[in-house]
């Protein structure tokens, strides 16, 4: 049962990064990856809610391990924030680099702690 | 269509990082989450080599590395559970644990990437 809702929440999760990528791209043109980070600071705060609110079990499954977990990506940060290296673009690395860590862990934290409140 | 294929690479991704983390389950027996760890780290390398062997490709097809590379990779590495676990790190007090693994998800992620691309391309230089 997990894998399925696992799968079915990856599919989705997917599906959806790849709209917001999309959607940002044709309207916002800028040397910082908007779309990635937009998806890993709503996903950490959307997770951290969960985790917070102790929701578990197949809606943990479906929600958190399969959509959340498929909705935020790690490689693409990486490989975008490489990338800015390639294109000598250290301002905006590094700025890339530390908005997602921060706001990602501060969001999550926020989220955690509106989670365990209601 | 590329939506479903994305979807579908989406799917596979997360039953993937679902399987490592059973897994590695009893791996450690300290709280520092090693699952994601060894995910991220694996799926950053992949994409760095990925996209740079698929675009010197004669035959290179911009859906297939959407599928593979957004949905697969993308969807088996993940930055909300990194998150999730550092806040319950430094939750339980586990201070060294929180500050050591953002640091090693800073740097070894964008190492893994950066050594990925530099693969695929030594291995082309050889075959040409």
């Amino acid at each position: 049962m997990n894998y399925l809702l696992i799968s079915l929440g990856g599919f989705i999760g997917a599906i959806l990064r790849y709209g917001v990528g999309i959607f940002i791209k044709k309207r916002i043109h800028s040397t910082f990856p908007i779309a990635t980070f937009l998806v890993n600071v709503l996903g950490s705060f959307l997770l951290g809610y969960m985790i917070g609110s102790r929701i578990g079990g197949n809606t943990l499954a479906l929600l958190g391990t399969g959509f959340l977990g498929s909705f935020t990506t790690f490689s693409t940060f990486k490989l975008e924030s490489i990338k800015l290296i390639n294109q000598k673009q250290l301002r905006t690395f590094f700025c890339y680099l530390f908005t997602t860590y921060i706001f990602g862990i501060l969001l999550a934290f926020i989220g955690y702690y509106i989670g365990t409140q209601f | 269509m590329i939506y479903l294929l994305v979807g579908v690479g989406g799917a596979i991704g997360s039953l993937l990082r679902y399987s490592i983390s059973l897994m590695t389950i009893n791996l450690l027996t300290t709280s520092f989450p090693i699952a994601t760890l060894i995910t991220n780290f694996l799926g950053s390398f992949i994409l760095g080599w990925l996209t740079h062997s698929m675009i010197k490709k004669n035959n290179y097809s911009p859906q297939l590395m959407t599928a593979l590379g957004t949905g697969l990779i993308g969807s088996f590495t993940t930055f909300s559970t990194f998150s999730v676990e550092t806040i319950q790190l430094f939750e339980g007090g586990q201070y060294l644990l929180g500050i050591l693994y953002i640091l090693l998800s800073i740097m070894g992620g964008l190492l893994l990437s950066f050594i990925g691309s530099l693969m695929s391309t030594k291995r082309k230089e050889v075959n040409s």
